[in-house]
This record gives C-alpha cells, structure tokens and sequence, in this order.
C-alpha cells in the first residue's frame, strides 16, 4: 500500500462474501502469525513510510505507519533526537510497535512504545479514519489500538514523542551475578538508577549456579562521556544492518551440547565487573540486527519464543519457572530477564509490573509440554505471555492471561461488527 | 491453526470408526487439549462408540453422515466440519479390501471397490480442495497402501483402486502446494485392524497405532510420503523393480 485509498480499496475488497478478513503488516517480525492471515488479505504498510513532520524543539515525529524504527533512528540522531522507545530489533515499523506495544529496555522507567504516541490515524472497517488520543474522545479506540494486534483497523499515521539526546552512545555497566537470588538481588536494589537495564541469564545452568546471568545496564553518554575520537562525531550512528550472514542449514546448530557451550562461554566472557564503558547505541541495543537470518541457526522446524511477565510478589514462582526451563533439557541461548514498570491502559498490552523473561527454544518434541507447565505458573501467579512473541496459545489460556479480553472484544465488536480485520493469531485464540 | 508447534484444533476424519482414523485423532488428542473432532461415518452403533471413545479422550465431538458413494454426502460432510471453522487436518480413511476372486468376477462387487476406494475419495479429494484453497492453509492424511504400488495376483482389485487414490493424492499435493495445503500419502502394509480381521497377518504387520504415530511425526515434519513400517519401502522399491516373471513365482 502507498496510500489510504488503498486501503479503502483492500477494505471493500475484503468485505466481499466468502473473503478471510484483511490484515495490516509490518516487516514481519513478530515471532508467531501475528502477522499472517491465512487465506485474506494482507497489507504490505513499508512502502508508506514517509516523515511526515519533525518538531526539533517539542522533540515530536509525525509519520506514515509504514515507517520502521531503523530508518527514524538515522533520521533522528543528527537532530540530537531518539526514540522513546527501542526493542531488540530496529526492523519493526511504528504501526507494528503500536500493534504489539513494544517494550526496551528502559521500560522500567519509560513505559512502552504505546506510552508515548501522542495521536494516531486509525482507518476502521467502515473507511472512517479517526484520529485517536490517549485521554480524547476515543480514547477507548485509542487504548483497544496499542496492544491490539492490529485488530480494531489500519494505523495510518503516528505522532511520537521523541528524547533528545547528545550523542548517539550510551555508557554501559557490566556486572555478572553467580545465580538466581543474586540477580534478583542486584536488580532490586538499584535498576531505578539506570535508565536501560537487561540481563542475560543461563537457561541451562542448574543447581547452584541457577540463574546465573550477566547484568548489562546503562544511560544515555553525554558528550563530556565520550573519548575525543568520538566526540568529534558524537551523533553518528555507526551501526550497519546485517553485516553478517547465516547460511541455509539443514539441521539446526543449537542442541543441548552447543547449548551448554554457548550459555557456559557467553558467561565466562562477561567481566566479573566492568564500569562505565562505552557503546553505540546499535550494539548495546539491537545486537542481532547485525546478523542476518539468525533463526536459520534452528533449523528447519524453527523456534519458538516464550515470554512471560509475573508480578514482583511472584518471585517464588519465577524462580521455579527459571528451574523448569534449566531442568527441562530443552536447550535455549538467547535467555532475557528483565524488571518491567507500570503498564499502560493499553487493553491487551503485555508490560506489567513485574519480571520478565525470554527464552528461545527450537521445536522438538516435547516443547509443548514444557510450554503448558509454564502457563500453568504464569497463570497461578497472575502473570502473561506476550502475544507478539506467541505462536501456540490456546483461547482459553489467553483469556485467563488477559482479564480486559472482554473489554477489548466489546470494542472490536463496536468499530469492526463484521470481523474484516482478523490474523492467524486471532483465529487460533479467538481475539 | 496448526500452531508452531504442530498442534491443530481441529480434526475432520473421514471414515471415522476406521481404526488407524480414531488412532491418529487419540495421537493428536494427547497432544491438544479440546481437539475439535467431526467424525464422518455411516450412522450406527459403531459412529457412536467411535464419538464417545473421543469424547473419554477429552475431545469435542461431531458426528455428520457419510456415504462414500455419494458425492453429495462428502459435500455435505466438509460443509458441517468448516461451519464450525477451519479444518486443520482432515483424515481420509474410509476404504474396503473386498474379496479379490469376487471383485474381478462380479461387476457389481468389482464396481463397489472401485467406487468406495476410488470415486468416493475423488470427490472427497476436491471438495476439500476447494475449502483448504480457501483456508489458505490445511493437512489432508490420505490413507493409502502398499498394494497401490504394484498388482499382485492376490488383491490386485484393491490394489488398482488404491494406485488411483495414491496418484490422485500425491498429485492433489503439488496443486496445493501453491495455496498453502499440504498432502501427506500414508502406505502402511498389512495393518491389523477391523478391515483385516481373520486374515493371515504378512510379513512386516503393523498396527493402527503405530499408523498414527508415523502419520503424526510426518504431518509434523511435513513429509509427503510415508511408509509403515518404514522398512516397508525398501521392500517395495525392490519389489517394484523385480521383472514380472520372477514376481509372479513369489508367495505374495
């Protein structure tokens, strides 16, 4: 699509009788069929991915929904200007993180994607385009839109609050905690401090060594943080996209042994300590986005990404998810933990206070197990799995996980009665 | 949706009180919990023990009519399991042995194989064609034999019909491929089941359940072909190749 009328095109072509609804797309990255409508219509949105308008001293961009977080990092940065809000890929467009309310690593203090749109066009099925605010009118569409999947119309243009920022690096503390409890400890205590916070745990370690994980935390560098051969550039953005490759395997690379390696030598190379280091924002960020085609290292059955988040209180539960997971032989090497902060309105938003954690898994018999056992945790503690992360939920499960489905359903049922807009994911879970 | 992890929602067997078909959906049914089961069959007592042996397994169950020799019933028995949604895998299993010395005398019992095994799962074959084009996504499980891949003396009535359903499949496979389906052609040997019940077991006897579980493990992997036990293929390959006059001498 190029422009609205498009859409209106897809629309009317999609509400044919026999048709299977319309779904708008992004770059395609989230890790289940959010992105996919099997048998329908599916928008191609990064072609409208113009700037529309940039408010250097009110630090606001207006854009076309197509446009992806890459090509605004580059466009931003020379106006001492940066996203809000940046996931572990910059391969996703601002249509996309309202979609699925992406979160970074400064969600502890800055929210998520959703937090920070300021206005948003949004076509619904009948090809009325409103123009949505978080506290105006619609703000109920508004909130049904963030976190919703895509379900409740088009995202045709965004007005994002931007940070102003003085260079394009950020100072990083490395620190690696010996297991589980020492993590959470140190999380704890002092991650209001910094404004970006991950940690990278040991999926495979057990026993006493649980948990164990490498802490990487920061702030945005001033100029004065950075050494003069970067200070003469302070806003470049050094980071390429995919600089490496990976090749077609037949079988996938990751088992338990090379599993058991990765996560053993991905420890041992954090330094014990390291303060005040700095790196570019690519590299602290988006670090895959500098190998192509990663997934193939799992073959050709693929990986699924699990992502949970649990409340604070429910650190008993997370930790037995974190024994279930190192227990389970299933070998995972991407492992994210993370402390989230407040959520939004957003009906279907996945951020709550709480913890977070991510684990990749390559498909072999016996993950869907594994995958039941931890909702069962997730659920008795009140926690959620994140749908643009999901590939296997069932509708009674996300149902429990999500207690305004209701609420999101009586809007849906308002602005979309004949069901147009409709994705794989909402067929398997009934959204 | 099959989800990532091979799991469907939603079953439609047809010929469902056939042994190997109620084996695959309790293969499935230990792996999805509420697996939407439409059981196609002709009514009667056997349907019913075939619903509510799935509904022990913790399936929700239909059951809808079914004559394979009427293409407007196979219609009708594709339309009832997509009312409900989509179908994600459909099983077709439904088939007869008859009696070989019968079948090549006797037009009638010869046209009766032809139609149950062969015509029946034709019409079957497009129909669901028609709804996983429109899906744009679903497994058809078609449920062939080792006798389709070369006549013998002893059962080559069946045989014929089961070398057009095999071909009909495998080619109805590469068609769907550009939609999104996907055709799994099974080949199980002598299978001890209802349908062979009295006969002398051969060499390399199977059983519904093992049937289920390569059936499941190849819908996985989206194999095209499979053969079970999978030593059945290297004995056919090389029967297949032997000349005519050394075949006919075999004890086959």
């Amino acid at each position: 699509m190029t422009t609205p009328h498009d859409v209106t095109d897809a629309l009317a072509a999609a509400s044919a009788p026999r048709q299977r609804g319309l779904l708008a797309r992004g770059l395609g990255r989230s890790y289940g069929d959010a992105a996919q409508n099997s048998g329908g219509l599916v928008l191609d949105m990064t072609a409208f991915k113009r700037v529309l308008n940039l408010d250097t001293v009110g630090a606001e961009v207006r854009v076309q929904a197509g446009a992806d977080l890459d090509q605004l990092t580059r466009f931003l940065l020379p106006h001492g200007l940066w996203l809000p809000v940046v996931p572990g890929t910059r391969q996703v467009t601002v249509g996309g993180a309202i979609a699925a309310d992406v979160h970074g690593k400064n969600h502890h203090v800055a929210g998520s994607f959703g937090s920070h749109v300021l206005e948003m066009d949004l076509m619904t099925a009948d090809g009325q385009v409103h123009t949505l605010t978080p506290q105006g009118v619609d703000s109920e569409l508004f909130w049904a839109t963030v976190g919703g999947m895509g379900m409740t119309g088009v995202i045709l243009h965004a007005t994002v609050a931007c940070s102003h920022v003085e260079t394009a690096y950020v100072v990083v503390d490395t620190e690696r905690a010996r297991d589980i409890d020492d993590l959470l400890a140190r999380l704890t205590t002092d991650d209001d401090t910094y404004h970006y916070s991950v940690a990278w745990f040991d999926a495979l370690a057990t026993g006493r060594a649980l948990g164990r994980a490498v802490i990487t935390r920061g702030r945005g560098a001033t100029l004065d943080d950075l050494p003069p051969e970067l200070a003469r550039e302070p806003l470049a953005f050094g980071s390429r996209s995919a600089s490496l490759t990976t090749p077609a395997l037949p079988l996938g690379a990751v088992n338990r042994w090379t599993g058991r390696a990765f996560n053993e030598l991905w420890y041992r190379k954090a330094p014990v300590e390291r303060r005040a280091e700095v790196q570019a924002i690519g590299t602290f960020f988006q670090p895959l986005d500098a190998v192509g085609d990663w997934n193939r290292l799992y073959g050709p059955r693929g990986f699924c990404q699990y992502q949970f988040v649990v409340p604070f209180e429910a650190v008993e539960t997370f930790r037995r998810a974190v024994e279930v997971i190192a227990g389970s032989g299933h070998p995972s090497c991407l492992n994210v933990l993370k402390r989230l902060g407040p959520s939004n309105p957003g009906m279907l938003s996945f951020p709550a206070p709480g913890w977070t954690l991510a684990v990749d898994l390559p498909v072999k018999p016996g993950l869907d197990r594994l995958f039941a056992q931890l909702d069962d945790l997730v659920l008795s503690a009140g926690g959620r799995v994140y749908l643009a992360k999901d590939s296997r939920l069932t509708a009674a499960t996300l149902s429990s996980m999500y207690p305004r489905l209701q609420e999101f359903r009586a809007v849906r049922a308002k602005v979309d009665p004949a069901g147009i807009f409709v994705s794989d994911l909402a067929r398997r879970t009934q959204l | 949706m099959i989800d990532a992890l091979g799991n469907p929602q939603s079953l439609l067997l047809l010929g469902g009180t056939s042994d190997i078909a109620l084996a695959i959906a309790h293969a499935y049914a230990g792996r999805a919990n509420g697996l939407r089961v439409v059981v196609a069959a002709r009514p009667g007592p056997r349907r019913d023990d075939a619903v509510q042996d799935l509904q022990r397994a913790g399936c929700v169950v239909r059951a809808v009519d079914l004559d394979a020799r009427l293409p407007s019933s196979q219609t009708a028995a594709v339309d009832a399991a997509a009312a409900e949604g989509d179908i994600d895998v459909a099983v077709l299993a439904y088939g007869v042995l008859g009696d070989n010395e019968q079948a090549w005398h006797d037009v009638e019992t010869g046209a009766e194989l032809a139609e149950v095994n062969f015509v029946g799962p034709v019409t079957a074959g497009i129909v669901l064609a028609d709804r996983i084009r429109r899906q744009g996504h679903g497994v058809v499980v078609a449920l062939s034999s080792v006798a389709a891949e070369r006549p013998r003396r002893s059962n080559f009535v069946y045989g014929s019909t089961k070398a057009g359903f095999d071909a009909f499949y495998t080619g109805l496979g590469e068609a769907l491929r550009e939609h999104g389906g996907h055709v799994l052609v099974v080949r199980p040997g002598f299978v001890h089941s209802k349908m062979t019940q009295g006969l002398k077991a051969a060499p390399l006897a199977t059983t519904p359940d093992r049937v289920a579980a390569a059936v499941v493990a190849a819908v996985d992997a989206r194999k095209e072909q499979v053969w079970v036990p999978p030593a059945m293929r290297l004995v056919m390959s090389t029967l297949r190749h032997l000349p005519r006059p050394v075949f006919r001498r075999l004890p086959l």
